[in-house]
């Protein structure tokens, strides 16, 4: 049992701690993002500024009554929550967060900052994201009620439709990058232009980076893209049924797949913990990062606040017709440049 | 010793996930319990050294494809297959074709028990490569599906195509007539 290995699962453990604060910290953040545009506070009153209103939430929802309708599946409707939130979890096991470090000369042998770190890392992030459909398309049958079968059926719909555009665009970063590990691809990209412009994959991607971003919208089904839970429709879609901890899983499931989702762009598209080299000498580069996914989960929150729901036809449509053509002109147009340049 | 267990682990999963997927009668745990056979046939793949094996398969057949049976099942909204009031009219019920089916059945044991007998004596490597090196990475993967197999596999994608076309034709409603 030597100082590495111990290391090593404090790393892990305080992976799992980050993301489960992510999930209070961006509750408190969409709240107070939402009543800043809507010019309002926001929760005020539980602690300074209402800091501490995720926490009052948390235990408002622990001490609610666990409630279950006549006629849902008993194990499916208990299953479904579990579902969601752990393949959320597991989603962010290959997305690393930091490069190596000593902690400033602490370790003879640097660690990885990150869960773990494997050679198809990109393709089982996809794969476990693509398990967590499961979740909601459970909850909506098992539930027993019309409007939140309606909401699990949208939602494994929306998911394969979307999945497509998704790793096509992930596909044309991964040929430029040569690999499928994504600290191989984070650390491609630490090479400057003229010296001191960063080659992020997003200057050579930029309509597969916005492609990307629109694709994992719908996947986690977010606004403008939320029919799994539009509540003018479907009152609040698959968990329309579903109370107290059960109930709190579901956003917290899509919480944490919003910061994988930004973490993923982040180390795909905008050079990961690379850019600013003075913070990386001081082996801060986490920081770099961190502050990057908070940008793209702020875009995320904007977006929801400003752009209304697209009809259900419309996203379809879009999906089908629009983004995925778009990501496979891409890839191919990457390709062709990419055999021409180096070939 | 922790290789032994997973295998065992994975394989017992597998077996009694396929088992179930058959032996109860509420289609939607089928679909689950088929889902969680391809998690065990997943770690299998990864003891034998194909991760890329192992999540594709978990992307394709788990994420995607068991995901629109699941759609179907709830579209269709059965909630229990009766065993007790089948349709004995059923052309498939006809005699001659139960007891084709259950040769069929007979031979597929007799295939079986005569793979396992001769397995100590295949010496094969995993990869089915004559220098014995794994095909596990990615790159080489590719580039033995694209080149030295390219052909089977752009016909396959065109059978898919085939069928595909095939399945819109018949499941379009004839408006115009």
């Amino acid at each position: 049992m030597d100082l590495k290995f111990i290391i090593e699962l404090a790393i892990i453990g305080l992976t799992f701690f980050m993301l489960i604060n992510a999930s209070a910290i961006l509750v408190l953040a969409e709240r107070k993002i939402m009543g800043f545009m809507q010019q309002r506070y926001g929760p005020y009153l539980v602690g300074p500024h209402g800091a501490l209103q995720p926490l009052a939430d948390i235990l408002k929802l622990l001490f609610k009554e666990e409630l279950r309708p006549k006629g849902a599946d008993k194990w499916l409707f208990t299953l479904a929550p579990i579902l969601s939130v752990t393949a959320a979890f597991a989603a962010f096991s290959t997305v690393p967060w930091g490069a190596e470090t000593t902690f400033f000369g602490l370790l003879s042998e640097p660690v990885k900052l990150g869960v773990t770190d494997i050679n198809v890392g990109l393709l089982v992030i996809f794969a476990i994201t693509s398990m967590g459909v499961y979740g909601i398309v459970l909850a909506g049958w098992a539930s027993n009620s019309k409007y939140s079968l309606f909401g699990g059926l949208r939602a494994s719909a929306q998911m394969i439709s979307y999945e497509l555009s998704y790793a096509t665009s992930l596909a044309a970063v991964i040929l430029l990058a040569g690999s499928l590990s994504l600290r191989d691809v984070v650390d491609s990209q630490n090479v400057y232009w003229l010296g001191f412009i960063p080659r992020w994959y997003i200057f050579l991607q930029p309509l597969g980076f916005i492609i990307y971003m629109i694709a994992g919208v719908a996947e986690t089904n977010r606004a403008p893209f939320d029919f799994p839970e539009a509540e003018q429709e479907l009152v609040a879609g698959y968990n329309t049924e579903y109370s107290s901890v059960r109930f709190a899983l579901f956003p917290q499931a899509e919480y944490i797949n919003m910061a994988t989702m930004s973490a993923v762009a982040t180390d795909l598209y905008l050079g990961g913990w690379h850019g600013v080299p003075f913070l990386e000498n001081l082996g801060l580069g986490w920081l770099i990062f961190l502050a990057k996914v908070g940008v793209i989960l702020f875009a995320y929150i904007w977006t929801r606040w400003t752009l209304p729901r697209y009809r259900y036809d419309q996203l379809m449509h879009f999906g089908w017709k629009f983004l995925l053509p778009a990501s496979v002109i891409n890839l191919l147009v990457t390709a062709a440049l990419f055999l021409y340049l180096n070939g | 010793m922790a290789e032994t267990f997973a295998f065992y682990l994975f394989s017992g999963l597998a077996i009694v996930t396929s088992a179930f997927v058959i032996g109860q009668r509420n289609p939607m745990y089928s679909v689950l319990l088929l889902v969680a056979s391809f998690g065990a046939m997943a770690g299998l793949f990864i003891q034998l050294d194909a991760p890329f094996l192992a999540v594709a398969l978990m992307i394709v057949y788990a994420g995607a494809i068991m995901v629109l049976f699941l759609f179907v099942v709830m579209l269709l909204n059965a909630p229990t297959e009766d065993a007790l009031q089948y349709d004995r009219t059923h052309p498939l019920r006809h005699p001659v074709v139960t007891r084709f089916g259950a040769l069929l059945a007979g031979v597929l044991v007799i295939q079986l028990a005569y793979a396992l007998l001769r397995a100590n004596e295949l010496r094969v490597p995993i990869s089915g490569r004559a220098d014995g090196t794994a095909v596990s990475s990615v790159a080489e993967l590719g580039r033995v599906l694209f080149q030295r197999h390219v052909f089977a596999f752009e016909a396959t994608s065109i059978l898919i195509l085939v069928a595909m076309v095939g399945a819109v034709v018949l499941a379009r409603k004839e408006s115009d007539s």
